[in-house]
């Protein structure tokens, strides 16, 4: 049996976070021509094998197959379109290198033979946020320069010739990269790839909700919005109290933003207190009233017998809340909402958070200053709002759990901040989601099908970089995921591998997981039918992205700690383009070896119990097979995770 | 923190997991009757003066929880013995005092703090008292209910034995080896020991006090030097230690005729031959001749090359080191919960602004330097420190540097920062690094193999064997942890070098020279600097004037902090499969420079994460070592193997992983340091953040602007 060496590297990543509209995207001409001489004297002084150095992307399946030629591998339903011959790709890391750039309708594939291992950088195009291009005169004639500016924290430089008798290949890479605004299919509908696993199957929300004990005496699973037309962001299915009247609810979608109404999301399986999410009511500048809306809090209120109270944590900062009341939106009033308790979560919006991963991005990519490099990060204020989540996931689940009070949770639409709050309490509070397939089932749940808005946070397919709707809002709950996985590595089933592969496909458009903003449009484009799932992928080799450390917490709540001293940039992800961020020590690695020796030895203990039972015949035959793998001389060094 | 701590040790089931603080408490749990308030006393300690009814207290935002008890100065620490029965609410906690090395300073609460830097007391005495210890631990103490004369003495008695130099007899070491009988002193301990006696003799720590010792370590790096032993009666220099090892090439007239200025010492000698040297101090311009001597002696140990490498130009000098780490101790030294997070609030800049970290990255760079004159170009290294504290540095690095290289040693990032930690206590008090007691080492965090070179670096001490008295050493960790938490010192995952001596030992060296024939190493590095002694003027000028890194710098080099040379070393080693007992590097970028939580946050209360933290992960390893150990055995009865290099394969870490395995969901990220009390607890929340972000929010406009996009239809 062979040692699971987790070799593959995830697929290629990438998010939104082009919202410099002001400044120049590719620099200057001078700062091109001084890359490019720089990268020339250094590569011809370094040469040293930068094989994976920038994290290849082989498709999902055939991850071992060592590429030998120049041959693009292909995953099915990928065609090429463009190839490109003597290409400068100006690596930060390694130097210049010289290869062939090819175009598919996946992804960017550059590959050098010119050194010792081939050389290959592999961009999903998914990930790329924008395309430029500019000429650089004083590298000989007719070079020009091209920029990818990635969404995954990356932004590769290629310069090139230009040659009239070949297509541009910017102009193929652009038609393909941005298929939505050139009329083209995702290439999540043109994947034909077949997993033995149905990852569509992960999901089934009554069933998700018998989980939880639902429906009971006092929540109900409905079927109003089964066509979607009570709320077209909901999903079909949603879980309201058992007592409420047709008419009054229909004035509470009334005075609820976008109609999109408390509902339940998690029920404690002991206290009967709920996390139950909303969008902003409609109070606006008059501080309207909905006795409907009132009655319907008290009834959720009502539902859970240990408390006589309801927490409301509006997530957004409380000076914008009021300024939301002056365009008709607002928060509930303590004097009006009798027992409700209102507190403001102080988180800063999609903008400001698009804003800190730019900044982000500017300290990690491409070369980092190591002397000031605390404060860098710090000025990009990125692990103070990771912080500000965890903080209010965890009054969240403080409150249900040693309070016994159901809460509610909302902001202005309650698909952002929301959605980061609900599934990130109910991951501290409900072990079933710190397994592979639970937090896969909260993904479906809490993220996808309550409508977080994937389409226009990441731009699938848009070539409209600049739109402020972009903000990386996911990725800001997948790193504060990673964090509590930091903080607690045996309670989550998952690996950090698991967390990096769902980013970068939240890019890649190779499954249909993230496409679309709502439930009701994938229906509409028939998502299920057309793409394949991301889990189908996952599912279909879960013992790579299996936490080997893991230990079932059972019921325990997880509280992070939410200080900046136990937060760290998650580097894993967003430095890991530099050759020299890899880990050094793969612990994991030791302990796979380790799971697999015990299994080794486990099994020649059970031979060797077989063969004394049977006979005392040949008891020496069975200790030839003695592989070591606990040897660590062979494995390669620099897994991802 | 202290009543959580305290009430750890007396409630907890496993008492050996709290007696980090200090070996009597163990004994103390055991003894289920006290009836004066008196903790045992070590032999040799004596109670100076002592208080009842002193009210020892936490402080956090809403309440001040405390516990009445009597507190106690010795000849050897601080103690408080709670007045509460010992199975409720226990506190005892010590602290040791050595002449200032443990407790570092003392506040007093009057209305405002007060530093207390001794000699300045007279007749007063404040209601409160916090003190800081050195491994910042703080505690709180009111004086208000104890009686008046009781609070004078005993505020006097601590700041008179903390704080005010003494001589050196006055240690507490000395008191207490006088009434130990070593070895045998471990023996009267019956409590603290208990395994087999060649565990304990295989275990026993090369002390470089005899001439064997020496000789041994030499055979093992395979070098090629000279043992002297002139010095044992401090004749040759009161500076230098007893034993030394000098290039063969050095004379006797050599070390006399300079009092052993300038005299190159051995450290360790790389498998190719080349050694690494180093020097107290650069010699003064009229002793030219004797440097040039030295170099030349060095030189001719391997191939006639050396390079120099002057610490004092290229690191941090010893008060920028102190004052950095005085910044950076003040982090963790905190008084309250408010305190906690609104330091919080700052904590990477502050982490920048201190300069600690840089300084660790600036010594690891040096040692990779150095590392790779050695490994790429096998060129002797002589090291040199202007002064004498700089002398103690390089002891440091020297004796760190052969553990990277060591086939021994499990590398680890924390080995680099215990070293590191340990410049300042050797800046801050040189004499004193044999103490039988430090109460908490700074290389407690169990798995690290940090201890190891730790243990080599003290063992080097010129001052170890000064005395006419043989001091206990720290590395009889029996007289201070018993055998179950002397587990916690070793690495689960450490795998052993493989059985097969001699084979692996071949397969080192082709590794090695392949590193040579990198076609880089030709672009990257100059020519090799060989010389012979009729050029020994010349070279002199050259090393005069450049220094190591400078030759190094190649002109790509963009980063004015780390040389290209030391990246490109770096990364064509990352390339290459890695070899547990070959060569270790540590990464050197910024985020791979983290801050020790193990060591620096555990007293924190604040910092704890019941149930997380490194202790899981190391629980769940231990639980399958276990396992595989059993399994093992099992094989063994059927009389087959199956060979395997782990660790695991010892007895001894089966003991830990038990115990860690049992309990692992309830540990804390504190582990061992601290015990929860239980698993449900408040989750600690954030004070004062949400006013002090508000402010933060740079992107104004962005943060006005319409949240969550806005409507639809405004969008392009």
């Amino acid at each position: 049996p062979s040692l699971p060496h987790s070799s593959r590297p995830p697929p290629s990543p990438c998010l939104p976070h082009s919202s410099r509209p002001s400044s120049s995207p590719t620099g200057s001409h001078v700062e091109w021509c001084k890359q490019l001489i720089a990268a020339t004297i250094s590569s011809q002084i370094s040469s040293v094998p930068a094989d994976t150095a920038s994290g290849d992307c082989k498709p999902p399946r055939d991850g071992t197959k060592q590429v030998q030629t120049d041959e693009v591998p292909l995953v099915p339903g990928e065609a090429i379109k463009a190839v490109a011959k003597d290409v400068m790709y100006i690596c930060p890391f390694t130097g210049l290198v010289t290869g062939t750039l090819t175009s598919t309708n996946y992804k960017l594939y550059f590959i050098s033979l010119e050194r010792d291992t081939p050389f290959i950088l592999d961009v999903n195009l998914g990930a790329i946020s924008r395309l430029e291009t500019i000429s650089v005169q004083s590298h000989g004639e007719n070079t020009r320069g091209m920029e990818i500016v990635c969404k995954d924290m990356r932004s590769p430089r290629f310069a090139y010739k230009e040659d009239a008798s070949q297509p541009e290949i910017v102009e193929v890479l652009a038609k393909h990269t941005f298929p939505l605004s050139n009329d083209l299919p995702l290439f999540a509908f043109l994947y034909k790839e077949e997993f033995p696993v149905d990852g569509w199957k992960v999901y089934d929300p009554m069933a998700e909700y018998k989980r939880q004990g639902l429906p009971n005496e006092s929540w109900t699973i409905s079927k109003m919005n089964s066509n979607y037309e009570v709320c077209d962001t909901y999903p079909a299915l949603v879980v309201i109290p058992t007592s409420i009247e047709d008419d009054d609810l229909k004035r509470v979608v009334a005075f609820r933003a976008r109609h999109r109404i408390p509902v339940l999301s998690w029920i404690h399986p002991e206290s009967q207190a709920t996390i139950v999410r909303s969008s902003q009511p409609l109070v606006g500048p008059s501080d309207r009233r909905c006795k409907e809306d009132e009655r319907y809090l008290q009834t959720i209120m009502d539902a859970n017998a240990q408390s006589h109270k309801l927490t409301i944590f509006d997530a957004r900062q409380s000076s914008m809340a009021d300024n939301n009341k002056a365009k008709d939106g607002g928060y509930e009033s303590e004097s009006f909402y009798p027992n409700v308790e209102l507190n403001f979560l102080e988180i800063p919006n999609i903008h400001v958070m698009r804003e800190s991963l730019r900044k982000l991005k500017e300290v990690v990519y491409p070369s980092i200053d190591e002397a000031h490099w605390h404060s860098a990060v710090d000025q990009t204020h990125w692990l103070e709002y990771i912080r500000l989540l965890l903080t209010g996931a965890v009054r969240i689940a403080d409150k249900l759990e040693s309070g016994k009070t159901s809460v509610m949770v909302h902001c202005s639409d309650g698909w952002d901040r929301t959605t980061q709050l609900t599934s990130l309490a109910m991951l501290m509070l409900d072990s079933h989601y710190r397994t592979l397939r639970g937090f896969q089932v909260l993904l479906e749940k809490e993220w996808i099908s309550f409508g977080h808005k994937f389409a226009a946070r990441v731009g699938h397919g848009d070539e409209n970089h600049a739109n402020s709707e972009r903000s990386p809002l996911f990725i800001q709950f997948i790193d504060c995921v990673w964090q509590m996985n930091r903080q607690f590595p045996a309670a989550f089933e998952f690996n950090e591998l698991f967390l990096i592969t769902i980013l970068d496909h939240l890019y890649s458009c190779l499954f249909g997981t993230f496409l679309y903003d709502s439930e009701q449009e994938r229906v509409a484009k028939e998502v299920q039918t057309k793409t394949v799932s991301l889990w189908s992928y996952i599912n279909s080799q879960p013992e790579d992205f299996t936490n080997p450390f893991y230990v079932d917490y059972e019921h325990h709540v997880l509280y992070p700690l939410a200080s900046v001293r136990h937060l760290e940039l998650w580097t894993g992800y967003y430095v890991r383009w530099n050759p020299r961020m890899r880990p050094q020590m793969p612990v994991h690695q030791n302990l796979k070896e380790l799971l697999f020796l015990r299994a080794e030895l486990q099994r020649k203990v059970e031979e060797l119990e077989r063969e004394a039972s049977s006979s005392r015949g040949s008891l020496s035959s069975s200790s030839e097979h003695t592989s070591s793998p606990s040897h660590s001389g062979g494995t390669p060094l620099h897994t991802i995770v | 923190m202290l009543s959580s701590l305290g009430s750890a040790a007396g409630k907890s089931a496993k008492p050996s997991f709290v007696s980090y603080v200090t070996p009597e408490e163990i004994k103390s749990e055991k003894e289920p009757s006290r009836k004066e308030k008196h903790p045992d006393l070590l032999p040799g300690e004596v109670v100076f003066c002592s208080a009842s009814t002193v009210l020892k207290y936490t402080q956090d935002d809403l309440s001040q929880r405390g516990v009445f008890g009597a507190l106690l100065c010795t000849n050897f620490r601080v103690s408080f013995v709670s007045d509460e029965a010992p199975t409720e609410e226990m506190v005892r906690t010590a602290v040791t005092l050595n002449n200032g090395q443990f407790d570092r300073s003392l506040h007093r609460y009057e209305d405002k703090k007060k530093l207390i830097t001794g000699g300045l007391v007279k007749n007063k005495y404040p209601s409160k008292i916090i003190i800081h210890c050195k491994d910042l631990r703080v505690f709180q103490f009111s004086l208000t209910f104890a009686k008046e004369e009781d609070a004078k003495k005993i505020f006097q008695g601590i700041v008179h034995h903390c704080l005010e130099p003494k001589s050196l007899r006055c240690l507490f070491a000395f008191s207490y080896c006088e009434n130990t009988s070593y070895p045998e002193g471990i023996g009267n301990d019956s409590t603290l020991c208990f395994s087999p006696p060649e565990v304990q003799r295989k275990k026993q720590t090369v002390m470089f006090d005899s001439v064997e010792d020496w000789t041994q370590d030499m055979k093992r790096t395979k070098g090629n030097c000279r043992v002297v032993s002139e010095n044992s009666n401090f004749e040759l220099s009161p500076k230098l230690p007893q034993l030394f090892i000098v290039p063969t090439n050095v004379s006797d007239e050599d070390l006399t005729k300079y009092q052993g200025k300038g005299l190159p010492m051995w450290c360790w000698s790389h498998h190719s031959g080349c050694g690494l040297f180093k020097t107290a101090s650069i010699p003064l311009v009229q002793e030219d001749n004797v440097f040039c001597r030295m170099l030349t002696a060095v030189a001719h140990n391997h191939l006639y090359s050396v390079k120099t490498e002057d610490l004092s130009d290229t690191l941090p000098t010893v008060q920028d080191i102190q004052l950095s780490y005085n910044k950076f101790k003040q982090f963790f030294l905190i008084d309250n919960t408010t305190e906690f997070w609104m330091s919080d609030m700052k904590w990477f800049s502050s982490l920048d602004n201190c300069g600690w970290l840089d300084i660790i990255r600036q010594c690891l760079q040096k040692a990779v330097e150095v590392v790779e004159c050695l490994e790429k170009e096998n060129t002797n290294v002589l090291i040199m420190g202007k002064d004498q504290l700089f002398e103690e540095g390089c002891i440091l690095f020297d004796k760190g540097w052969p553990h990277i290289l060591c086939p021994d040693i499990l590398f680890d990032i924390y080995i680099f920062f215990t070293l590191l930690e340990n410049v300042c206590p050797t800046m801050t008090l040189v004499t004193e690094v044999n103490s039988p007691y430090q109460p908490v080492p700074y290389t407690l965090y169990p798995h690290t193999p940090s201890l190891t070179v730790c243990l080599s670096w003290q063992a080097e001490s010129p001052y170890t064997q000064r005395g006419p008295l043989n001091c206990l050493t720290v590395w009889d960790w029996s007289v201070q942890f018993d055998c179950k938490a002397q587990d916690l010192f070793t690495n689960p995952l450490y795998t052993e070098k493989p059985k097969q001596d001699t084979s692996v030992r071949k397969s080192y060296r082709p590794k090695h020279l392949r590193q040579l024939s990198l076609p880089s190493s030709a672009f990257k590095t100059p020519p090799k600097k060989g010389f012979f002694k009729d050029e020994a003027d010349n070279l002199k000028k050259i090393l005069g004037v450049k220094r190591l890194s400078r030759w190094m710098l190649s002109p790509s080099s963009d980063s004015p902090q780390t040389s290209s040379s030391v990246r490109e070393f770096y990364e064509a080693w990352q390339t290459k499969p890695l070899d547990y007992h070959g060569l270790l590097l540590p990464c050197l970028d910024g985020p791979s420079i983290r801050v020790w939580m193990q060591r620096y946050l555990r007293w924190i209360h604040d910092v704890q994460i019941l149930g997380g933290g490194p202790v899981a992960v190391l629980s769940k390893i231990s639980e399958i070592l276990g396992e595989v150990q059993e399994l093992q055995r099992e094989l063994d009865r059927y009389g087959c193997t199956l060979t395997s290099n782990h660790k695991g394969a010892r007895p001894r870490a089966k003991t830990a992983a038990v115990i860690a395995a049992r309990s692992s969901v309830r540990l804390s990220s504190s582990f061992p340091f601290v015990t929860s009390r239980n698993w449900s607890f408040k989750p600690a929340i954030p004070t004062s953040l949400l006013q002090s972000l508000m402010v933060t929010g740079m992107a104004g406009n962005l943060a006005n602007r319409e949240d969550d996009g806005g409507d639809p239809e405004s969008l392009v």
